[in-house]
């Protein structure tokens, strides 16, 4: 009997005094007490110390672009550091490139707040809000490609731009075990501030898109963080290029639905290309915006019609378009978006036309 | 106690007596975090830090306080708690007062607390009755051969960055089959010295 008393006070004491002293520790050697951290030189936060960065703004309401929740493999939630911080850490390495690193571009998810610090952010971070919505439809628009509308509550809005992004929060499921944001474009018009519309294609093995493809339903709620993104409708009396390839259609969507609500009359040409006549969708919506906006052409073409297709329109890339139906391009603006290898064919055939490269704008889908 | 002389075992414990190719101990940041040289050579000396340290304070309370209690068979328990209290009371440190040392050394600690090398030399020197200075070198030994195993891996990994490795095997497992040929690589040195 006594030697389990001895025992068990033996190692309770032991433990006891190691949590003692790790107590105290805590309280001083780990208490950093309250920090200041500056953002854009004008927003003044207050946050306890010894945190990281990345939740100490999310915190503070400030949500800063992550993917992989604060494990540092993701590299989206960098921020310039202009003052604090310290050096830099061998796990951020990867992701900051020699010259962001001059700037003192931190990932926010390793850097810790240890002392005031003063940082730079891009100023519509400070719109963006955590929203939950729930999902008021799902269509099928191709066999890969889901349709989605999230409606915001009563009394809750979003404000966004033309051409934004929203990261959507794909909860854990059977065959995925973590919790993953992923960035799609909106496609609704930036008028209708009760909710967005997304398309969301099928990617294999991808995880947030096997959610919304197998297991979200209608009526169910999704976590939605956003806006996000500078690519977006620029006021301008420019004659706009739009060139997009299969879900890239949102973003142009959004910016076209905008013109049509907001009654602009720019001239635009919209070049949208697709695989097969299967892979083409929401062909009714750019119909109705072709005749709401007369100063809109359409030019669609297929890289791979089949027999099936009963295709007469035009067949090609849109490159091939661009080379064929553009001409001077100097007083234009471009608006690009899809696939990175897309984008980066049709800007130099942009600039051969002579557009300046400021005008052109893109949001490459990785 | 043993009589060996306390190099012996230092030299032992780095070439024969490898915590990762001999006794496959600590191989989950071994695997982990062995892809970049520099890291991991911080990691060896985080790992050799803490093992020679934690070496000697386990032999404190094993023989201050254990033995004379009779509670050798709580060990295990016992040194679990002393080795995780210690690497966090150390990092709580490191990261207060030594920033430059804790970029280059502190953000692994964490990742250490639970590596099962240092567990293991705390229970083998009790196991193989070393005296106070054996097991400091025993530790540091065996922290250093940790270092060189990790290192040597990072390097092998970095020279087979652009080779066609069968998509299956690729990342942990061609690392486990080359810790398999180094182990036997280590194995040449067993006659240079032995202990166990």
């Amino acid at each position: 009997m006594s030697t389990i008393v001895t025992t068990v006070l033996t190692i309770s004491g032991i433990t006891g005094l190691l949590a003692l002293l790790l107590s105290v520790a805590n309280k001083t050697i780990a208490n950093y007490g309250e920090k200041k951290i500056l953002i854009n030189g004008s927003k003044e936060l207050v946050v306890e110390g010894g945190d990281t960065l990345l939740s100490a703004l999310i915190d503070q309401k400030v949500f800063i672009p992550s993917a992989c929740g604060g494990k540092g493999s993701c590299g989206y939630c960098k921020v310039t550091v202009t003052q604090g911080g310290g050096e830099i850490l061998a796990t951020e390495l990867g992701y900051v490139t020699p010259k962001e690193r001059e700037e003192g571009v931190r990932l926010s998810c390793q850097c810790k707040v240890r002392e005031d610090m003063q940082i730079q952010i891009p100023e519509e971070l400070f719109s963006v809000k955590q929203y939950d919505y729930h999902v008021a439809f799902i269509k099928d628009l191709t066999p890969t490609i889901k349709h989605l509308r999230l409606e915001l509550p009563e009394k809750e809005e979003i404000e966004f731009k033309a051409g934004q992004y929203v990261q959507i929060l794909a909860p854990k499921y059977k065959g995925s075990d973590e919790e993953v944001y992923r960035a799609y474009s909106i496609a609704s018009s930036p008028m209708d501030t009760k909710a967005v519309e997304l398309y969301i294609g099928y990617v294999k093995e991808g995880k947030a898109t096997t959610y919304v493809h197998n297991f979200l339903k209608e009526k169910m709620k999704l976590t939605v963080v956003g806006p996000y993104g500078d690519f977006f409708y620029q006021d301008s009396d420019r004659e706009m290029v739009m060139v997009a390839i299969g879900t890239g259609m949102a973003p142009i969507m959004s910016i076209l639905k905008y013109m049509r609500s907001n009654n602009i009359q720019r001239k635009v040409t919209f070049y949208f290309g697709a695989r097969t006549a299967e892979d083409l969708f929401e062909m009714e919506t750019l119909e109705q915006l072709q005749k709401d906006l007369p100063n809109f052409k359409l030019v669609t073409c297929l890289s791979k019609p089949t027999e099936k297709c009963n295709w007469t329109g035009e067949v090609g890339r849109v490159t091939d378009m661009l080379q064929k139906y553009l001409s001077d391009a100097s007083g234009a603006e471009a608006y690009l978006c899809g696939s990175p290898v897309m984008v980066d064919s049709v800007i130099p055939i942009l600039k051969d036309k002579g557009m300046p490269e400021e005008h052109i704008y893109y949001d490459k889908f990785e | 106690m043993i009589e060996i002389n306390p190099l012996v075992i230092f030299f032992a414990s780095i070439f024969t007596n490898n915590m990762i190719m001999s006794n496959f101990l600590g191989m989950c940041s071994f695997i982990a975090v062995s892809s970049e040289i520099k890291t991991s050579l911080s990691l060896g000396q985080a790992v050799t830090f803490v093992l020679a340290t934690t070496s000697v304070l386990n032999y404190l309370v094993y023989y201050l306080i254990l033995v004379p209690l009779g509670l050798e068979y709580m060990r295990f328990i016992v040194f679990i708690i002393v080795i995780a209290a210690f690497v966090q009371l150390v990092e709580m440190i490191i990261e207060r007062y030594f920033e430059t040392l804790y970029y280059s050394l502190g953000i692994f600690l964490p990742l250490i607390t639970v590596n099962c090398a240092i567990l293991g030399v705390s229970l083998f020197m009790i196991i193989r009755e070393y005296d106070l200075i054996q097991s400091f070198m025993f530790g540091l030994g065996s922290g250093i051969g940790w270092t060189l195993a990790i290192v040597a891996m990072a390097g092998i990994r970095k020279k087979i960055i652009g080779a066609k490795i069968p998509k299956g095997l690729e990342g942990a497992g061609i690392t486990l089959i080359i810790t398999g040929i180094m182990a036997l690589a280590f194995l040449g040195f067993s006659g240079i010295v032995q202990i166990q």
